[in-house]
């Protein structure tokens, strides 16, 4: 929007990625036994930074520079290291998905019993690390952030998460995130060598121009290992088991944000830097996101736990991400950036809801549940329009996502995916569908009788913001897309424009 | 090669620093000597204070001083102000340790072996860097037994001599056959000697394993590392804080000059077999850390690994490799030193060390977990921790000089670090203990201790400007 | 270009009606279902507004009128692009009339009545949606959309009883399965469509349908496309028989139809009435907008296909509702009898487009969908008066009724008359032209589907006689009570327009004659 543009001017990027790691600190310190205000300056917070996210989107001129909001301060000079951050138009609508699933997750939180000053130090933290992925042109910056981001999800899961599965799986998450990040880093690191411009500056680095076969060599590291992150096949087994057994905020920061961060991370360092090894390595990784697709669907269909199947329809759907960019075609990419936000709102609100379900009933057994559209008729009608994003409805926001990968499939070498990856549509319809009539329709189970109730206005609320994102990007795609669709043109511009 | 005074500056104050505490220990009644241990940091940080503002050399490739004794260099005034630092930090840790704490002698060692080492850093010919080593360790023998009364801390004691006493003498011969070879015991002379030509490659190469088997054991890598774990546990906690931290880097500081500055052999004859070492050191470090209830051994496998980290710096044999391992040596030294601190300070109030008794204590202190949490995931090379940077130092070094093998290893052995290091924190932070609400008082001292070893943690982490300076110029001059 | 906002408008007004709806108290039901009533004549009065004034409207080069355009998905090349010719206003018109009478036929409904009535509302922007869009995309969006409310329709406010036993040996309720199935369903007829306009949009770079119908029709069939993976002619082949699964599922066509006798008689009454009036027809609509504009060749080559298919579900559907026991099955059977007709006439149309015959076919088509629709919703809700009345739908549990309730006797024959076809009211009409055009492109198939026809008169006549003649059947008759005046209010407007369309069918052929000379002349 013209009118905000004077907010370039302001320093937003560092702001909004320190701000959750100065307040997550200052919480550290409130006397624990002062829950109300550990839970409002954790509101407070949030807030902010919505509306900090919120002004950068607003403040991104989509037909200004390629990246915007530039700041540029020395850090480590003597070997290229600075605090370089901006961004473009991939980034900035993850900077407000941030900022969105962040609020509404500390919204849901207020359930937290157990030591909620430390929930919300941690959680704080890893939001920290999160804007800084996503804002960051350094690539020491980015690795920096990005480990940040993964190592305080082992002390959420470990802490905070389901009893029977958190030590297992908060451990397994950790070991396959830092596996990936530190293979990536190696690649980092020869890209940096290699480049011989002595420098981390990713603007620069972009045009460092790799040989062929430096390129060909290294891309699988860098993109794999921050794929990982993305949940790609056959390196996706943490992630049901880490969504699962994390506690309720953190499921959502985990599927809606973090696995974005793995995708774009791939995106920014493998694909952007090496866009010779990405035309080579992508047209048979192809084939992996396709099992991302299809195989993670029908895991989800088979599952018995409410929260199984979303982790695993998170599988599926960051699947179809990584098909995007695998399609390496300019709608691939555009719906690949609309899809990361999609279904990081869509599975936040997702995991808003089982854990609203769960907090009542403590259970997440499909079967055991039913009927809850009467106790909670808001939640449920949320929940629909989540599972309507998730199955493509068109009229929402995934819908809007996952066409134009689907047309960049298309137009890629290989048609036929987007023929057999289609198939996930009509499965993943069968078991939202299943998931909504069994949880929310039918017999209200007895046992449940009197203690579950609604949900607080202020989690309608949250629940109510999240929806609304979706059906608003989803009716008014003009609100999102051009801006993605300025990022994707600047990376096809390095993938030789095709 | 003038007398200069003022560069050993350091090791002029610590003598009268030993022999000044030799005098107070005897006049002091016996009701007074708790002040001992205050006393003896505060005149560590006194030398400190004074090497930092006096004893600091140009920058450059150094210079021979005291007749090719002696190198004054940036190199050596790095690693003198860690041992410093190690040094008060312990003293200052002994505080409450019901054995040490009065007795003036421990304080006279821990000052002699800091004298050492210091020699260690700036020795510059093998007659003066034999005399150091030995000057550092033979303290250590003593400080590491004791606690008379506690079998494995005599055990300790007794094991840590019997293999320093062999692997010196081992070391020794090498030398010997050094100044065979080349008719000169000044370390900046053999590589002249080397230049011309005349020193016989292979003798040379067995020439260096004998001397790594030396360096090798101060610093505790594969395959002269099996002392480590029995001496770690067994000797008072506060020795083993000061035995992984200041006396590895001291055998480190040695390694460096050594190999990189003196040694007349180039780095891409010894190269691989240091990254062996360093891979096999780290992996067995971490493997044997795994399976580990006790929290001192666990440590000391866990540094066993970052000797082997360390090394990939110093296998690279680049610049950069080197600034890696001074900054590597530093990080580890403020965050080993924090870890030791909480083991410590939670000794002395609980009397064990089993990893199973920290249960619970993020309820009991939850200050205290949390530094055991940030020290460890620094460990771990979590950012904005200092281990992080100091790990991407050594990785990258290995990266710049296409050892790629090695810097994967690297990872993967890191990943192996992390699991151990979060299982601890998994016992700290989730598992519960009956003693929950017991109270855990800290000492003040012990917690400014820890405090500054916290922030240098976090500081090293993020503002990498000026240690990254120092490191490399540093690192720049031994080359 | 000279924008309207009436279409859009008429789009939107039910779906922000039903934000509204959604909103309010839920106290008052009688305020909600007069809102929602009245909001359901507001498009009703609007559609009329462009009914009247569409003959002197401007037309743009493809023929459409009121046709808007706004830039709505830039990166993909989609426009929100809606306008109007006259098939899309008949089928406008028929939304927009049978919407209110089912919102009015549902005042009964007691149940969550907000979002009852929202839901309706939604689902008549989706029906509008389909019938008003220029652009593929946007016309995805509208068919797609119109699933969620129909599902929900059906699987919450369906009828209560019944249960189906799965393959696992589950139990589930009968409206469970079948709002299932009927989402299932469409969705996977869906698949291949969605698939299909992806390679259209591809292709042709846009997913505007006029200009997609030029361009498109241009290419050579030995033209290569996606970088050497298909030709032209393959790919058209295929995306034409991608195209004809998702409209004959919906249509229903034979064999695509068995998700039909169970949708429609799980749903609520008024949920049936838009379903066989209103939703039937957007697969039939998308036979004559996208099929034939868009392969016309593939659609000559393939016509006797569906001309078979079409014959076999004249034949078979009639058969089938014969054996019907519960008269609502029977009543959707019938539909897929009578779209059977719709279905005929396309076909003749694909094969010798642009022919008289095939002319009269088309137009008895379009007529037969129209007429359909009225007779089909007036037959759904007088199903559903006997059902409020007794419960029950088993045609055994009925019989003799006349004498108890003559007016709904009176009735229900008329409209059954209406759709069996007898001449006088408007089902004769359009199945007549039909057939008459039909005649000359499919001799055989036709004749056939008269033989179906005779069993379309025997089924009517079975369900009007166990209804109404034999002995009385006291324990039914007992809950018995004679149409009240809201009912009457439904159905009337139907049967007025089903003689005034027997007798005076003018005024509707000559909107449609002259969409169909402009699309196929």
């Amino acid at each position: 929007m013209q009118f905000l543009q004077f907010l370039q001017e302001w320093p937003l990027l560092s702001i909004v990625t320190f701000l959750p790691a100065v307040a997550g600190m200052l919480i550290l310190l409130i006397p624990g036994d002062r829950r109300e205000t550990i839970y409002k300056a954790a509101l407070a917070t949030g807030a902010l930074v919505f509306l900090i996210s919120l002004l950068v989107y607003l403040g991104f001129d989509v037909d200004g520079g390629r990246y915007q909001f530039i700041e540029q301060y020395n850090w480590l000079p003597q070997l290229g290291i600075s605090w370089y951050v901006a961004v473009d138009g991939i980034s900035a609508p993850l900077v407000l998905l941030t900022g969105i699933v962040m609020f509404t997750g500390v919204i849901i939180s207020q359930r937290i019993e157990e030591r909620p000053r430390e929930f919300f130090g941690f959680l704080f933290i890893l939001a920290t690390g999160v804007f800084g992925v996503f804002v960051a042109l350094d690539m020491f910056a980015l690795f920096f952030f990005y480990e940040i981001a993964v190592f305080p999800m082992y002390l959420l899961i470990a802490i905070w998460g389901w009893k029977q599965t958190r030590e297992y799986a908060a451990m397994k998450l950790t070991m396959y995130l830092f596996i990936g990040s530190v293979i990536a880093l190696i690649g980092g690191l020869a890209m940096y060598f290699a480049s011989g411009l002595g420098t981390f500056d990713m603007v620069a680095l972009e045009g460092a121009n790799f040989t062929r076969e430096f390129q060909i060599l290294w891309f699988p590291f860098v993109f794999i290992g921050f794929a990982v992150l993305g949940g790609i096949f056959p390196f996706h087994n943490w992630s049901p088991d880490g969504h699962v057994a994390a506690p309720t905020a953190v499921s959502m920061f985990h599927a809606g944000v973090l696995m974005k961060l793995g995708a774009f991370a791939a995106l920014r360092v493998g694909i952007m830097l090496l866009p010779e090894g990405a035309k080579f390595h992508l047209p048979w990784m192809i084939f992996l996101t396709l099992v991302n697709v299809v195989y993670g669907a029908y895991i989800a269909m088979v599952q018995t736990d409410f929260k199984y199947v979303i982790g695993f329809s998170s599988v599926s759907h960051m699947g179809l991400v990584v098909m995007g960019f695998a399609s390496l075609t300019p709608a691939g990419y555009i719906g690949a950036g609309v899809q990361m936000v999609s279904h990081g709102i869509m599975t936040a609100l997702f995991f808003a809801v089982v854990g609203m379900i769960y907090d009542q009933t403590h259970t997440r057994e499909i079967a055991k549940l039913g009927g809850m559209a009467q106790k909670m008729p808001f939640v449920m009608v949320a929940f629909v329009i989540g599972g309507l994003v998730s199955m493509g409805m068109p009229g929402l926001s995934g819908f809007v996502a996952e066409f134009p990968i689907f047309m960049g499939v298309w137009m890629s070498d290989k048609p036929w995916i987007a023929i057999v990856a289609a198939i996930s549509i009509v499965i993943t319809a069968a078991y939202i569908i299943r998931l909504i009539r069994r949880v929310f329709f039918g017999e209200f189970p007895a046992e449940f009788e009197g203690h579950v109730h609604d949900v607080r206005p202020s989690e309608k609320f949250a629940l109510g913001l999240l929806a609304l994102v979706l059906v608003l990007i989803g009716i008014f795609p003009g609100i999102m897309v051009p801006m993605v669709e300025a990022g994707v043109e600047h990376v096809f511009t390095l993938l030789g424009g095709m | 090669m003038g007398a200069n005074y003022l560069a050993i500056l350091p090791e002029i104050s610590l003598a009268v620093l030993a022999a000044l505490l030799i005098l107070i220990d005897l006049r002091l009644k016996p009701e007074r000597k708790h002040i001992l241990p205050g006393l003896t940091a505060g005149g560590l940080l006194l030398v400190l204070v004074a090497t930092l503002l006096f004893a600091r050399p140009a920058a450059g490739a150094g210079e021979s001083i005291w007749g090719g004794m002696l190198r004054h260099d940036l190199a050596a005034y790095i690693f003198r102000i860690i041992f410093l630092f190690g040094a008060a930090a312990t003293a200052i840790l002994t505080q409450g340790w019901k054995t040490v704490e009065r007795r003036g002698e421990f304080y006279v060692l821990l000052v002699l072996s800091t004298l050492g080492m210091t020699l260690m850093a700036a020795s510059a010919d093998l007659i003066m860097l034999f005399l150091a080593i030995e000057t550092a360790s033979i303290p250590l023998y003593v400080m590491a037994g004791f606690m008379t009364s506690d079998d494995k801390s005599t055990e300790a004691g007794v094991k840590y001599l019997l293999f320093g006493a062999a692997t010196s003498a081992v070391m020794l011969y090498g030398f010997s056959l050094l100044y065979g070879f080349a008719g000169t015991t000044d370390l900046y002379e053999l590589s002249a000697a080397a230049a011309a030509g005349d020193l016989p490659v292979l003798g040379l190469a067995g020439v260096l394993v004998l001397a790594l088997a030396g360096f090798g054991f101060k610093v505790a890598v594969v395959p002269f590392h099996f002392w480590a774990p029995d001496v770690y546990e067994g000797a008072p906690t506060p020795v083993t804080a000061f035995l992984s931290t200041a006396s590895k880097a001291a055998g480190f500081a040695v390694i460096l000059r050594f190999l990189l500055a003196a040694y007349p052999l180039e780095v891409a004859n010894w190269g691989g077999l240091v990254a062996v070492m360093a891979v096999v050191s780290m992996t067995v470090g971490n493997a044997a850390a795994l399976a580990q209830k006790n929290i001192k051994r666990l440590l000391a496998y866990s540094s066993i690994a970052h000797a082997g980290y360390i090394l990939m710096g110093i296998a690279a044999g680049t610049v950069l490799g080197a600034t890696g391992v001074v900054y590597y040596l530093a990080v580890y030294l403020v965050t080993n030193m924090a870890a030791f601190a909480v083991v410590i300070i939670f000794f002395n109030v609980v009397g064990s060390d089993d990893i199973a008794s920290y249960a619970g204590l993020s309820r009991r202190h939850q200050g205290l977990a949390f530094a055991m949490l940030v020290a460890f995931l620094s460990l771990a090379g979590v950012p904005p921790l200092g281990g992080f940077f100091a790990k991407i130092l050594v990785f990258a070094a290995a990266v710049e000089a296409n050892l790629v093998w090695l810097a994967i290893a690297g990872v993967l052995n890191a990943i192996l670090g992390l699991y151990y290091y979060l299982m601890v924190l998994k016992v700290i932070y989730l598992d519960r203990s009956e003693d929950e609400s017991k109270p855990l008082p800290v000492r003040r001292s012990h917690m400014a201790v820890l405090v500054v070893c916290l922030v240098l943690v976090l500081v090293l982490g993020t503002v990498l400007g000026p240690l990254y300076d120092w490191s490399t110029i540093a690192a720049g001059g031994l080359f | 270009m000279n924008q309207t906002i009436w279409l859009t408008l008429i789009l939107f007004l039910p779906a922000l009606a039903a934000i509204l709806l959604a909103l309010m108290p839920r106290q008052d039901k009688t305020l909600v279902r007069w809102t929602a009533l009245i909001a359901s004549l507001i498009p009703l009065a609007l559609t009329l507004f462009v009914w009247f004034a569409f003959k002197d409207a401007p037309a743009n080069a493809a023929g459409y009128k009121f046709e808007e355009q706004y830039t709505w998905y830039a990166a993909i090349n989609s426009s929100y692009h809606v306008g109007l010719d006259g098939l899309s206003l008949t089928m406008v018109l028929l939304t927009t009339l049978l919407t209110p009478l089912a919102i009015l036929a549902s005042f009964s409904v007691e149940k969550n009545v907000n979002a009852y009535m929202a839901l309706f509302l939604f689902l008549e922007t989706g029906m509008l949606g389909v019938f008003m869009s220029l652009d593929l995309l946007v016309f995805f969006v509208f068919w797609e959309i119109g699933l969620v409310p129909m599902y929900f329709l059906i699987s919450q406010w369906g009828s209560e009883k019944g249960e189906k036993q799965l393959w696992g040996g589950m139990k589930v309720s009968s409206r469970t399965y079948a709002s299932f199935k009927f989402m299932i369903y469409t969705m996977g007829g869906s698949l291949g469509l969605l698939l299909a306009i992806q390679l259209l949009g591809v292709v042709n770079q846009t997913f505007d349908l006029p200009t997609i119908v030029t361009q498109w029709n241009a290419l050579s069939n030995s033209d290569v496309l996606l970088g050497g993976f298909t030709t032209v002619g393959i790919a058209k082949a295929v995306a034409f028989w991608a195209f004809v699964i998702a409209f004959a599922i919906k249509v229903p066509v034979w064999p695509f139809h068995t998700w039909l006798p169970d949708a429609h008689t799980e749903a609520p009454t008024a949920g049936s009435m838009i379903l066989a009036g209103v939703l039937l027809k957007l697969g039939a609509y998308g036979f004559l907008r996208f099929v034939l504009p868009l392969y016309p060749e593939q659609s000559s080559q393939y016509a006797g296909v569906l001309a078979g298919l079409a014959t076999a579900a004249i034949v078979f559907g009639a058969l089938s509702a014969y054996a019907q026991k519960d008269f609502k099955r029977l009543v959707a059977y019938s539909s897929v009898n009578h779209m059977g007709f719709v279905m005929l006439g396309i076909a003749a149309a694909a094969r010798a487009a642009g022919t008289l015959d095939a002319n009269i076919a088309m137009n008895g088509a379009v007529l037969q969908m129209f007429n359909h629709g009225l007779s089909a919703a007036g037959m759904f809700f007088l199903v559903g008066v006997i059902y409020e009345r007794l419960h029950t739908r088993d045609l055994d549990a009925f019989g003799g009724f006349f004498p108890r309730v003559p007016v709904y006797g009176g009735i229900l024959i008329f409209t059954s008359m209406a759709s069996l076809g007898l001449p006088g009211l408007n089902g004769f009409v359009s199945e007549f032209l039909v057939v008459r055009g039909a005649w000359a492109i499919f001799p055989f198939f036709t004749a056939l589907s008269m033989i179906g026809l005779l069993f379309t008169g025997a089924y009517v006549l079975k369900g009007i006689g166990k209804t109404l003649h034999g002995p009385l059947n006291e324990e039914g008759a007992h809950h018995l009570s004679e149409i009240n005046a809201r009912e009457l209010w439904v159905i009337t407007p139907l049967m007025v327009l089903m003689l005034w369309l027997g007798v005076l069918p003018g005024w509707l052929l000559s909107v449609i004659n002259n969409a169909m000379q402009v699309l196929f002349g």
